[in-house]
Formats: C-alpha cells, structure tokens, sequence
C-alpha cells in the first residue's frame, strides 16, 4: 500500500508543478474543475482485483512507475508519422504528440463555416461557450481515479464540432503519437466531440508509438450526439507493447442519434477500456463493435455499458478477440434497460479464439432489465480454429500456416467488414496480414 | 497409382479398419460400398489425411510415394481430393478465395506458374458449367447457408478446378435429390480420364447407374469382404447388406 501512496503523493506534487506552468491560466474556469478533480483523486484509490470492475486486471505493473506529465512541445517531422496514415485517404489531419496537439504535423480541411477541428486547449484560451456547455458533463471523474487524474490535468486534447445540420465530408483523423524516447512519460488527452442536430461526422481516434516505450497514455473522450445526429467513431490502438493505456469514452444520445464504434486493440503490455453509451430519449441506435489481437503478456480489458434510459432504441453490440502466448482478454458488457425503455432492441456478442494453452479469456455479459417489453440477447464463446474449418482447407492444398491465416482473417472479418472508411478498412486489413503470419 | 495394402487405423482405442487391401489403377473408377459404420469414411479420411486417425499397421503407396507420411496439404498437391461427406461451412471466406488460394498453392508446390486474376476468372467460369452451380455462390463464403446440394455441388466443381489425380467421393450422393444427383454424376464423369482414377464411396446402388464403377468392393467391419464387377452393386440393392454380414454365404458366392 505505501508504494501506492507515494505514487498518489507522486502525481500530487507533479499537480503543483502543472498548475504552476500554467501561469495566468489558473484564473480560467476550467481551473476550478481541475482543482476539485485533484482533490477528488487525493481521496480515491487506485484499483485492486478486490474491485469487482477490475477483478481480473491487475495493474500493480502500472503502479510501479513514476510517470512524468508530458510538458512542453515535442517535435516530429512528417516522415516520421507516415506511416500510420491512412494512405492517400482525404481526411483531416489531427495530431498530437504525446498528448500536445502539433499544428505543423496537423492538415485541416477548410471546413464549411461553423465546423471545428482542432485542439482543446486552443478552445480552452479561446472561451469556447459549446465546450463549457459539454467539457467534463459525461465523463464524470467524481467515482474513477483515472477520470479524476485525467480532468486535474486537463490540457490538451482533440476537439471537433460540427454544429447543426453540418455534414462533415471527409473523415477526421486524429493521431496520437508517442515518442517518449525512455523518459516515461504520461499522456492524457482531453477530447470532445460534439455533433449537433442533423449533423454528420466521421471521427478516427488512433493511438500509435513511434518506439517500443514505456509510457502512460490515460485518454478520456466524450462524445455527445444531439437529435438524429450520425457519428461513426472509431478508435484503432497501436501503442508499443510496453505501454499502458486506459481510456474512457462516454457516449451521450440525443432523440434518433445514431452512433457506430469500432475499437481495434492490438498494442500496450496492459489496456482498460470503458465504453459506456446513454440513451437520453427515444429512437437512438448504437453500435459498438471490437476486434483485440493479443499476444506476448499483453493484457486487454473492455467493459461497456449501454444504458437504455428511453424507450425504442437499439443497441448492437459484437466484441471479438485473438488471443495467444500468455496473454489475456477481459469483456465485461453490461446492458441496463430501465423501467421506461419499452421496445428496447439489444444485442451483445463477444466471441474468443485462443490459440495457445496459456492464453486466458474471462467474458461476462451482464443484463439488468427493469422493462417487460424488450428483445434483448448476449453470447459468449471462447474456442479454439476450428479443427474441421482447417482440415478442410489443408486438404485443398492450402498450408498449414496459410489455412490458420485465412481463418483468423475470416474470424475478425465479421467486424472489419462493418468499418465505414474504405481506407482505414485496408489498413487494417494490411495490419491483420502481418500480424498473422506467424500464428 | 494407389496400392492399399493391409491397412488397420484406430480412433482412440478402437480398431476400425482391420486390413484394407486395395489397388487403384489410373483410368478406374472403384465403387466402395456397404453398410453403415463399416469403416467407409474412416477410410477416406485415413487417405485424406485428418487428424485422430491413427494408422497401426500396412501401408499407402501413391504414385510411388509412402502416402501415409506426407502432410494433408501435399497429399491434396499430388494430387488427392477428397469430396467430403460433410462439407464444412466456412463463415468470412469466400468461394472464390479457398479455390485460387488452393490451386495456386498446387501450382507453386508443382513448380508451375500461378494463374493470374483473368485466367483464373476464365478457368472457374467454365468449371462452373460442369456442375450447373450458381454464379453468386462463388462470392459467397464457403458453404455457409448451402443448401444440401449446393455443398456437394460445390464439391465437385472444387475437384472440377484443381483437377486432382486421384478423387475421393465420400457418400458425395447421399441426401441429393436425383436431379442433383445427374448432375454430380455428370460433373464427375466429365472429369474422367486415363490419367485419372475415382473413388466413389456410397451406401446407395442409384449413383452408380450413373458413374459406372469399373470394380465394386463390399467394406464391412474395417474389411474388403467381397470385390466384384459392376453387376455386384446391383445383387447388393436387390438383397441388402445382410447376407454379406454372413460368412459362409461368402465363401459360397
């Protein structure tokens, strides 16, 4: 416990040094918020296994380091982040480096008046009235730690507005780039994307490492999807094997919002995800779709929860995993229907192949339904390549490897198949290729 | 081309085959009947090459070659194809990905040159005839939401493109309506040769008025009991397999 301590002590103090760089800045009125997120984190505890939530994922290897808040401006050049762009794709270009956002690196489109891409601290010094009205409103830091360090901190981050009736043409691709060169650094990005009524975004939310690093990348993102507002969002992770990542999304719909996810996870030694969705009214329809690809010690660990809070709204949810070596899957999806959602759809899937003995899946659906009108399912398996499947290639004159390889590709082509950007889709694609080959 | 000689394989502990004797000339078509759980498709899957199977005794020489010691993908690259009994679905690959992945992995084993996207367009299109199958089926993944004729249809127009040596219909006929039938009937005798032999393994006399077997053997409790000419599939169909069951009614024929 007392290293714990120190380490809670650690981030205190590393608090002061963050305030006083802020100079002038800590009159401004998100100051207020970060000051009770500090005092809230000084009172919370980091999770143990006791922790129902986090029973099979345990952090202690996170505990273990000093993790210094990244300050000032790192620079990278083009040739550098290449690489993980989508190919030629036309999109908007937003990058940040180690959590600070890099106007050099960062291509935005002339957008149509009124829509924003951008940064958050730029809105922050900008007094930005939509930001106030949603900044911090879903991702409350009150009952988790990491909320609570990530919103002490508050910063950087990526910013996207597309106010009413506005459709957004291109996607926006927002990279986070580590390269912390040993210095194990902690990055903690402040997103916020904010759809309006009738509006209609396509958002890309990519962590990738430029070295196989230790470092910390605590990332909260809140997404609000006014009336019939359509966001697709996805989040594709690649950070270095050695890195941690945690990160929250809250998701918040509005009357006949529509959102899509897609949350790829291939990277960090250990990765938390929450993705929790809320139905403010009728006609909403969510979809969160994931595919992890584990191998080596890494450990991945999703829990979602999608709260029908209204009636007649729809929820699709389909979570795949490969895992092998040693490595370990967690998924915990929990589904509420409350009293008043009648006529709620909602489906969850989670389905696990395993291709080694040490590799280790624990998968729990979690219905709580209070409404007598609804159609809701859940199905888990965890499973083996199937024997038949691969036989039957083999004896097509398909080889071993190539017939496992085509295999695990159909596996995860179920929820690559459902990616909107036609780009990000073959990139992917290439990724899986590699990845597999030597399975 | 193929010389089976006192072949036993067990499933776990339990001897199935009990000294499988059989040649397989180039040009012949050899029927294998008999009843049900005589070691028919133990068989087939022992040449095939799956997995579970364990051979305890005798050999499989296959052009030469000690059959038995080669991988499922290089039998299947010599030139063995096995149609199966249950085709297995395949979700997430396609029809047209299995075939010219598996025929360009035969080719590269045999040293020849790979087809390109048009020839292979070319070569599926007119195989696809052979078997009347359905263009959409192509795209489709691997027998997923096939109905029963579909899949061995699919069968034969796979062994219609990879064009192997040696076939092995496993009950290819069983479950098929006769129209179906005909028509995988046809596919397979399109496909005969000199160069080429078939197996046909079926509980059923119906196919064979269509692919006429140059030799029948009766398989029954892991042996070749009786071995004969076309004639004896259909004194099979008129008495049953009881009377094969008897060994003296054996000795008498």
């Amino acid at each position: 416990m007392s290293q714990i301590l120190d380490l809670k002590n650690w981030y205190l103090s590393n608090f002061k040094s963050f305030e006083h760089s802020l100079n002038g800045e800590s009159n401004h009125p998100i100051h207020a918020l970060r000051k009770q997120a500090i005092e809230r984190f000084s009172e919370l505890n980091f999770p143990t296994t006791h922790d129902e939530d986090w029973k099979y994922t345990n952090i202690s290897s996170l505990l273990k380091y000093n993790f210094k808040p990244s300050v000032g401006r790192y620079k990278l050049k083009r040739e550098q982040i290449t690489s993980l762009l989508f190919g030629d794709m036309k999109c908007s270009l937003l990058v940040f480096i180690n959590g600070h956002y890099s106007e050099a690196l960062s291509d935005v489109k002339n957008f149509s008046k009124g829509i924003i891409a951008g940064s958050i601290e730029a809105e922050l010094k900008n007094n930005s009235e939509i930001l106030y009205k949603h900044f911090g409103k879903y991702a409350d830091y009150k009952e988790q730690i990491f909320t609570a360090l990530s919103t002490a901190f508050t910063k950087d981050g990526a910013f996207v507005y597309v106010p009413d009736g506005k459709i957004v043409e291109d996607p926006i691709h927002i990279l986070f780039v580590s390269s912390s060169e040993n210095e194990n650094i902690i990055s903690q990005p402040r997103n916020l994307f904010i759809a309006g009524k009738n509006s209609q975004v396509s958002i890309i939310e990519h962590y990738a490492a430029l070295n196989e690093d230790v470092y910390f990348t605590n990332s909260v993102t809140e997404i609000y999807t006014d009336e019939n507002a359509v966001v697709d969002y996805m989040k594709l992770q690649e950070e270095s094997k050695k890195a941690f990542h945690v990160s929250r999304i809250e998701v918040s719909q509005e009357r006949n919002s529509n959102f899509t996810s897609h949350s790829i996870s291939m990277g960090s030694e250990i990765s938390r995800n929450d993705i929790n969705a809320k139905f403010n009214n009728d006609g909403g329809e969510s979809t969160l779709n994931g595919l992890y690809i584990l191998a080596g010690d890494q450990l991945f660990d999703t829990h979602t929860l999608i709260d029908h809070a209204k009636p007649n709204c729809n929820s699709h949810e389909h979570y795949k995993g490969i895992l092998t070596d040693k490595s370990r899957g967690v998924f915990n999806g929990k589904v509420i229907v409350r009293p008043d959602a009648q006529k709620t759809n909602a489906f969850q899937e989670n389905n696990n192949i395993i291709l080694s003995d040490g590799a280790l899946v624990n998968t729990k659906p979690q219905l709580e339904i209070f409404a007598d009108d609804v159609k809701c399912s859940h199905g888990a398996t965890i499973g083996r390549l199937d024997e038949d499947a691969l036989f039957y290639l083999k004896s097509r004159g398909i080889g071993e490897e190539k017939s496992k390889i085509i295999l695990l590709h159909a596996f995860a082509s179920d929820i690559v198949k459902t990616i909107k950007v036609e780009a990000v889709k073959k990139y992917l694609e290439a990724i899986l290729e590699n990845r597999f080959q030597h399975e | 081309m193929l010389e089976i000689k006192n072949l036993h394989a067990n499933i776990g502990n339990k001897e199935i085959l009990k000294g499988i004797n059989l040649k397989v000339n180039a040009g012949e078509v050899h029927a294998i009947m008999g009843p049900n759980g005589g070691g028919k498709s133990t068989l087939a899957s022992v040449l095939a090459g799956k997995e579970g199977y364990v051979v305890t005794k005798g050999e499989v020489i296959y052009n030469g070659k000690n059959l038995l010691e080669l991988s499922p993908e290089d039998r299947a690259r010599e030139g063995i194809f096995l149609a199966f009994q249950y085709p297995v679905e395949i979700p997430g690959v396609s029809n047209t990905n299995l075939l010219k992945t598996a025929l360009n992995e035969i080719k590269k084993y045999r040293g020849e040159e790979e087809l390109d996207a048009m020839e292979f367009l070319t070569l599926i299109k007119q195989r696809m005839k052979i078997v009347e199958l359905d263009q959409t089926l192509l795209s489709r993944s691997v027998n997923e939401g096939f109905s029963g004729g579909e899949k061995k249809r699919n069968e034969i127009f796979q062994m219609a493109v990879l064009e192997p040596k040696l076939a092995i219909l496993d009950e290819t006929d069983s479950g098929l309506d006769i129209d179906a039938l005909r028509i995988v009937a046809n596919g397979v005798n399109k496909l005969k040769s000199k160069e080429r032999a078939t197996i046909v393994i079926t509980h059923y006399q119906r196919l064979l008025d269509y692919i006429v077997p140059d030799v029948v053997h009766v398989l029954y409790n892991g042996k070749i009991v009786k071995s004969g000419g076309k004639e004896l599939a259909l004194e099979l169909e008129e008495k049953g397999y009881d009377w094969i069951k008897d060994p003296k009614e054996l000795i008498e024929h």
